[in-house]
């Protein structure tokens, strides 16, 4: 099991997703700090890539440049072979803190995005119910959020970015401040929904478990500087079930994940030299 | 929201809070008969301090003397005149703080300029200003409603400008990468979410406008509650007086309530904890 390699990740379609030595610094207080030190990625068409890696390795940093709420400092991200120049309609993108307008209900935050784009109101009501009743929010379409569960409110915000049908979705560690059962419930109806109407993700999270369980392939992040540490192809097939979570290749891939996570500073990281460190 | 929905939401998360917990409901029954055994307890008091020699006026006199000035008209007349000063006074200050709070929160170069001068004259009592206002203006309606204006425009800007710039940037974030441009982000996330900051300004602000009011009153009227206070102060005319500081707390308290009310309807939304 070797991880792929860089620019021709799964077949030979063009990168829906290519980050080309990015750099990213931040000078906090004269000090420069960089948060990202010339990171390169592709992620093929409908490709379900997880990002994993300890605080402070600039995963957030990577994703907000994805979503365009971020300049790269040097290098370019690319998404459809244009460069990345500010939000756009193709990249949804899930917050961890849900983001939803607190003053609108389930159903209104759904049609917030499908306004922007002009849609008429009976058209936004249609599509906005098909996306209400997929998360299962149905009967809570005309609630604020401050009535939803936590778990309820990241199912309203995955309805919201899935309805103004964008091809990439971008989740930044969407599930980490939910309880664990919530957690795998959502992971399910994820890869539920992900198997359904194929898009690409790019989903960050600090779970290794998650990363795994979820992905084509994991990539490892590591901190000062933020760069990726380890590239791993996850060969489970679709659908992930419960009892694959207990099978011994997963247990196996989750704990050559592990090692590259942890040990990245006292030189076990995963049984060779994680082969694409950036120079 | 009152702490009752709070305990209401809190308790059956997921599930929309359309009834009370009863003890909500007891609770909030023991709060109300305790505010009438009080205030009862208190014009009790006030009653035996009067009797007792105090050189204060009983219940029954200040009573009489309410029915007597609603008979001749005089206290409708009052209240007309310091409510229509309150009113336009405060109603001019809001809109105009809103836009200019807006302003100072959402552009750097507006809040360059603006910021200096609300930071120093807000500094200033209103009050500070009547004799400068009464000078440039003179002793009609002018300056009593600049006074108020000020009152009402300080305490608005200030907090609406601070609604804008505590919008969470998550948000704006979420908003942008649903396609909304900077227009779009204005008018359907900062202006709902400074909503709260706003009403809270509001609120100050009307109280501001208010004890401002009655004291411009004191100094240069020819009707108004304050001028009705100090005319009675010539006099020794306490009972007039009781009915003026009575009058003034319910109108007070009244549109607070009022204030309260539309910020519970416009801004239940806020998750509280």
């Amino acid at each position: 099991m070797t991880a792929s390699p860089l620019v021709t990740p799964r077949g030979t379609d063009p990168a829906r997703i290519s980050v080309q030595g990015v750099t990213k610094t931040f000078d906090l207080s004269g000090d420069e700090f960089i948060a990202l030190d010339n990171v390169s990625l592709d992620v093929a068409d409908n490709e379900f890539v997880t990002v994993v890696g300890p605080s402070g390795c600039g995963k957030s940093t990577l994703m907000n440049i994805l979503a365009g709420l971020d300049d790269p400092t040097s290098g370019q991200a690319l998404v459809n072979g244009k460069a990345v120049s500010g939000p756009g309609p193709e990249r949804g993108v899930i917050f961890q803190q849900y983001a939803l307008f607190p003053w609108l209900s389930v159903r209104k935050n759904v049609e917030f995005g499908l306004k922007t784009a002009g849609l008429g109101a009976k058209e936004r009501r249609e599509k906005a119910e098909h996306f209400i009743e997929m998360v299962g929010l149905s009967q809570f379409a005309d609630a604020l959020p401050k009535m939803l569960s936590g778990g309820m409110k990241q199912r309203c915000a995955i309805a919201r970015a899935y309805a103004v049908d964008p091809t990439i979705l971008l989740m930044d560690e969407p599930f980490g401040a939910l309880d664990a059962l919530t957690r795998v419930k959502l992971q399910e109806q994820l890869l539920d929904t992900w198997s359904q109407e194929k898009r690409t993700v790019v989903f960050i999270t600090h779970d290794v478990d998650e990363a795994v369980f979820l992905a084509n392939r994991v990539v490892v992040m590591a901190a000062r500087p933020g760069r990726i540490f380890d590239v791993i192809d996850v060969d489970l097939p679709y659908p992930r079930t419960e009892d694959m979570r207990l099978s011994p290749e997963f247990t196996a891939l989750r704990n050559r994940v592990w090692h590259s996570v942890y040990h990245q500073n006292t030189g076990t990281a995963a049984e060779s030299t994680p082969s694409t460190q950036t120079a | 929201m009152t702490a009752t929905q709070a305990i209401a939401t809190s308790g059956l998360p997921g599930a929309p809070a359309k009834k009370m917990p009863k003890a909500g409901v007891k609770n909030r029954k023991l709060l109300l008969t305790l505010n009438v055994v009080s205030v009862v307890a208190g014009i009790l008091l006030w009653w035996a301090l009067s009797l007792a020699g105090f050189r204060l006026p009983t219940p029954v006199a200040v009573v009489e003397r309410a029915g007597e000035l609603i008979a001749s008209g005089t206290l409708l007349t009052d209240i007309s005149a310091s409510l229509t000063r309150v009113l336009i006074g405060f109603a001019l200050g809001t809109l105009v703080a809103i836009p200019v709070g807006f302003l100072m929160g959402w552009y750097t170069v507006a809040r360059g300029i603006i910021e200096p001068w609300v930071q120093f004259f807000r500094t200033i009592p209103p009050l500070a200003i009547i004799p400068l206002a009464i000078v440039l203006m003179g002793i009609g309606e002018e300056p009593k409603i600049f006074v108020i204006f000020l009152a009402a425009f300080f305490a608005c800007v200030i907090s609406t400008f601070q609604g804008v710039v505590n919008v969470d940037r998550t948000l704006i974030n979420a908003a942008r990468v649903l396609g909304s441009k900077d227009g779009g982000i204005f008018i359907r996330v900062v202006v709902p979410a400074s909503t709260p900051f706003i009403l809270v300004g509001m609120r100050v602000g009307l109280g501001a406008s208010w004890s401002t009011l009655v004291a411009a009153e004191l100094i240069a009227a020819q009707q108004g509650l304050g001028f009705r206070m100090q005319q009675a102060q010539i006099y020794y005319d306490l009972p007039t007086i009781f009915v003026g500081l009575i009058t003034i707390g319910i109108l007070g308290l009244l549109m607070d309530r009022i204030l309260l009310f539309a910020e519970r309807k416009l801004t239940g939304w806020q998750e509280r904890r």
